[in-house]
């Protein structure tokens, strides 16, 4: 039985950790959607049918909560009470900095010389350079349980993902 | 052998409960209906054999014809013989970017345009409700009984306004919606079932009107969209188009009426038709001054013409490739959808792409109808198993307009219905008690650059310092695309809550007004109706001019562009005397085209006062 207080990793049946079984959360996931999706109760009533909706919604946000590892590592670090401070912590250390000086430096380049595909070869290090902290992220959390340094790490991701952002928004504009 | 056994219409029969459900793809050419028939999708046809309905609607002084009837007065009665108005559903004016282009006599109205008829003034959603309303007729005529509901197809592309008029038309004709469906997920359906096939399949779908591109990936019965994107301006009539002007430049005519314009329209369409499979076409026609056209199109030359149009077409591929996170190489098969995707120079552009031939086994028109039956009965509860499950996307972001006219995302593209996220936003000043919220669609940055889809103003917040209320904005997608959003102060228990439709939808009592009057008014009523109407409509435009003149006229503009604005209201002030709806309603384009660079400088001003904080005492979230 479903039940609306269960964390999103009980929700689909697997292990509360930053590791995790890709094919078994995707498989899941579809288990309890073909359950809960408004597909299913399209002949219901209609309190039937905004139970069903809500259940869908949740369902969603859950496995895009969990799909997405810096959204699953803030996740788990609010289920131990800790704030990851994206919005109010900007202190990062001196050599990542100066990293992503760099790759802002690349990408005016880029986008003034109109190449598109220099900006999709900063894209492809970007998700490098994502992978390589995502298993920073796993260190931390499932095996040191050191969640200050993990609260860093998401930091990091989150800059990168404005990098990455703004990268797209560029191929956007110079596609257009 | 058993005797068949025949249930008395509008019942169902007994013992399998099978509630009739039929599947609608309603294009911007041809429309079909299908339904699942002995477990086998299959269209239906009208009594004449013919599976598709064209979807052209042509208004009589008193009475409608529809599809081919309808397609035959096209030459005669341009202005009031409606195609493709697919294209106009959700639309302004402002949208249509050739609107010179079409013979009829367009009305700006707030949200949807609308066209005037021998027949009265008449939104697309209603002339979309005809449509329906024949094939409904068929499906019912042919199952022998009363439909329990129909799934309608929409391009992916569709945005919310169009969505909720897509839905607004089927309301209207009466139909029970069981769901609006991706027409491109119709497709995959279709072929999906039939072949059982596994993997990331690409769904290429040229239509009439419009272009959409989809990523999905297929398993076990659940259809996973990964990423859509399109064009919701490109499509075969804008082939016809081409060859249209090609054959305007070629002959040398002089300029043409709207009969005349209709006609070549429609030899451009034949002979993009003929060169499907022939290397070459002679088109000939009479014009109604007895000029004759006479020239031959071949297809290297059509090629030519076309190019930047097969390519238009590459573009939002890429990008759907790349939001998917797939390359060309993981791609299993590409799906061929759409009449459009018969040109040979379509199917080589994909091929060549692709690095694949595109799969064509399934009729590239009826393909979407027949997806649509197989999920309508689904949804009806007539299959039992389980087995198919459809996980769809939104095709567009959804936001609201933030200080400085930037968009602010809530709920990014490609995130998979239903969906519902929440931001929270704060006041500006100290005892700010009203907040106005500005829903909109699309990927900009600006505001002016995304589809405006809502605004509504949250009243009753309690005055406190600013920075200090806490308001809540919640916007949910249901499984149909379609949004709600409210908006709720949270603190200090005080609580103001209000849920918006699209401002392009129609409510439920508009839509009973319109079931109404479709009965009650006379001809010659609809006539002065329509009338009354653009007159109201000018003296609001005039009215809503003056005021913005007195109020910014003297700083804003100098003699010479006040004059000439004053010129287009006097202009507008004797049109609206005289009984021509078409004149006034060209004069308000005209004022409202004129008024432009003022409307401009009176919104530059307003951000500017709304940024330092002066006068207004309400601001934008």
């Amino acid at each position: 039985m479903l039940d609306i207080h269960q964390n999103h990793f009980e929700l689909f049946d697997l292990p509360t950790s930053f590791a995790i079984d890709r094919t078994l959360l995707d498989q899941s996931y579809r288990k309890v959607q073909s359950e809960v999706h408004p597909d299913r109760f399209a002949a219901a009533s209609s309190s039937e049918r905004l139970r069903s909706m809500q259940w869908a919604t949740h369902a969603n946000e859950a496995y895009q909560t969990l799909k997405s590892p810096v959204s699953r590592a803030r996740y788990l670090l609010q289920l131990q009470g800790v704030d990851t401070q994206e919005e109010t912590n900007t202190a990062m250390p001196a050599d990542f900095l100066m990293q992503q000086m760099e790759w802002r430096e690349a990408i005016d380049e880029a986008r003034s010389a109109l190449d598109i595909s220099a900006l999709e070869k900063l894209l492809l290090e970007m998700n490098r350079e994502a992978v390589s902290q995502e298993s920073e992220l796993h260190a931390a959390i499932d095996e040191h349980r050191d969640y200050p340094r993990a609260a860093g790490i998401v930091r990091k991701l989150r800059f990168l993902d404005k990098v990455r952002d703004e990268i797209q928004q560029a191929i956007l504009a110079l596609e257009d | 052998m058993a005797l068949l056994q025949i249930s008395e219409p509008g019942k169902s029969a007994v013992p399998h409960q099978h509630r009739l459900a039929v599947g609608i793809d309603l294009g911007t050419t041809n429309s079909l209906v299908a339904t699942v028939r002995s477990g086998m999708s299959v269209v239906l046809h009208d009594e004449e054999g013919h599976a598709l309905l064209p979807s052209v609607v042509h208004y009589l002084p008193s009475g409608v014809e529809v599809g081919y009837p309808a397609q035959a007065q096209q030459s005669h009665d341009p202005q009031n013989t409606i195609v493709s108005v697919k294209r106009f559903m959700g639309r302004g004016v402002h949208d249509i970017a050739d609107i010179g282009h079409y013979p009829y006599r367009f009305v700006d109205a707030p949200g949807m345009l609308q066209l005037s008829t021998v027949a009265g003034i008449k939104s697309p959603v209603e002339i979309s409700a005809e449509i329906l309303k024949v094939l409904k007729a068929r499906a019912e005529k042919s199952l022998g009984g009363e439909l329990a509901g129909a799934v309608i197809t929409v391009p992916a592309y569709f945005d919310d306004a169009q969505r909720q008029a897509t839905k607004d038309a089927a309301k209207l004709a009466g139909l029970n919606v069981l769901r609006l469906l991706n027409e491109p997920t119709a497709a995959a359906v279709a072929y999906g079932l039939d072949n059982a096939s596994e993997g990331v399949f690409v769904i290429y779908d040229l239509g009439g009107g419009t272009f959409d591109i989809s990523i999905l990936r297929l398993s076990k019965g659940v259809f996973e969209v990964l990423a859509t994107n399109g064009d919701s301006a490109l499509g075969g009539d804008d082939f016809d188009r081409r060859i249209f002007c090609w054959m305007l430049e070629k002959s040398q005519v002089s300029p043409i009426g709207p009969e005349d314009t209709r006609l070549l329209l429609t030899k451009a369409r034949e002979a993009k038709e003929q060169l499907t499979d022939h290397a070459e076409t002679r088109i000939t026609c009479m014009l109604s001054n007895n000029e004759l056209i006479d020239i031959t199109l071949d297809s290297a030359t059509f090629n030519e013409l076309t190019q930047h149009l097969v390519s238009k077409t590459l573009a939002p591929t890429r990008k759907a490739l790349r939001d998917a996170g797939i390359g060309i190489e993981d791609v299993q098969g590409v799906v061929m959808v759409g009449g459009s995707t018969r040109m040979p120079q379509i199917q080589h552009a994909v091929a060549e792409y692709f690095k694949q031939e595109p799969l064509t086994n399934l009729d590239p028109d009826k393909v979407v109808a027949l997806g649509a039956a197989i999920q309508a009965n689904v949804l009806a509860g007539n299959k039992n198993d389980n087995e198919l499950l459809l996980l769809d996307v939104i095709p567009l972001s959804l936001g609201l307009e933030t200080m400085g006219g930037l968009t602010e995302k809530v709920i990014s593209r490609n995130s998979t219905i239903p969906v519902a996220r929440a931001q929270e936003f704060t006041t500006f000043k100290d005892g700010q008690t009203a907040m106005s919220i500005h829903v909109v669609q699309g990927e900009r940055e600006l505001v002016s650059d995304c589809r405006s889809l809502a605004r509504f103003e949250l009243r009753g917040i309690p005055p406190m310092a600013a920075g200090a209320a806490r308001i809540r904005v919640a916007f949910q997608v249901d499984a149909d695309g379609l949004l709600s959003v409210s908006a709720r102060e949270q603190t200090s228990g005080a609580e103001a809550h209000i849920v918006v439709k699209p401002s392009y939808g129609l409510s439920d009592d508009a839509i009973t007004g319109m079931l109404q009057s479709s009965f009650s008014h006379a001809e010659e009523d609809k006539q002065a109706r329509a009338l009354r109407e653009a007159q109201v409509e000018a003296e609001r435009l005039l009215e809503a001019i003056g005021a913005a003149l007195q109020h910014d006229g003297a700083s804003l503009l100098d003699d010479a562009e006040r004059n000439a604005l004053e010129d287009k209201m006097t202009e507008l002030r004797t049109a609206m005397t005289g009984s021509e709806v078409r004149a006034i309603t060209a004069s308000m384009e005209a004022l409202n085209h004129a008024s432009e660079t003022f409307a401009g400088r009176r919104m530059d001003a307003s951000i500017k006062q709304a940024l330092t904080g002066h006068k207004l005492d309400e601001i934008k979230v």
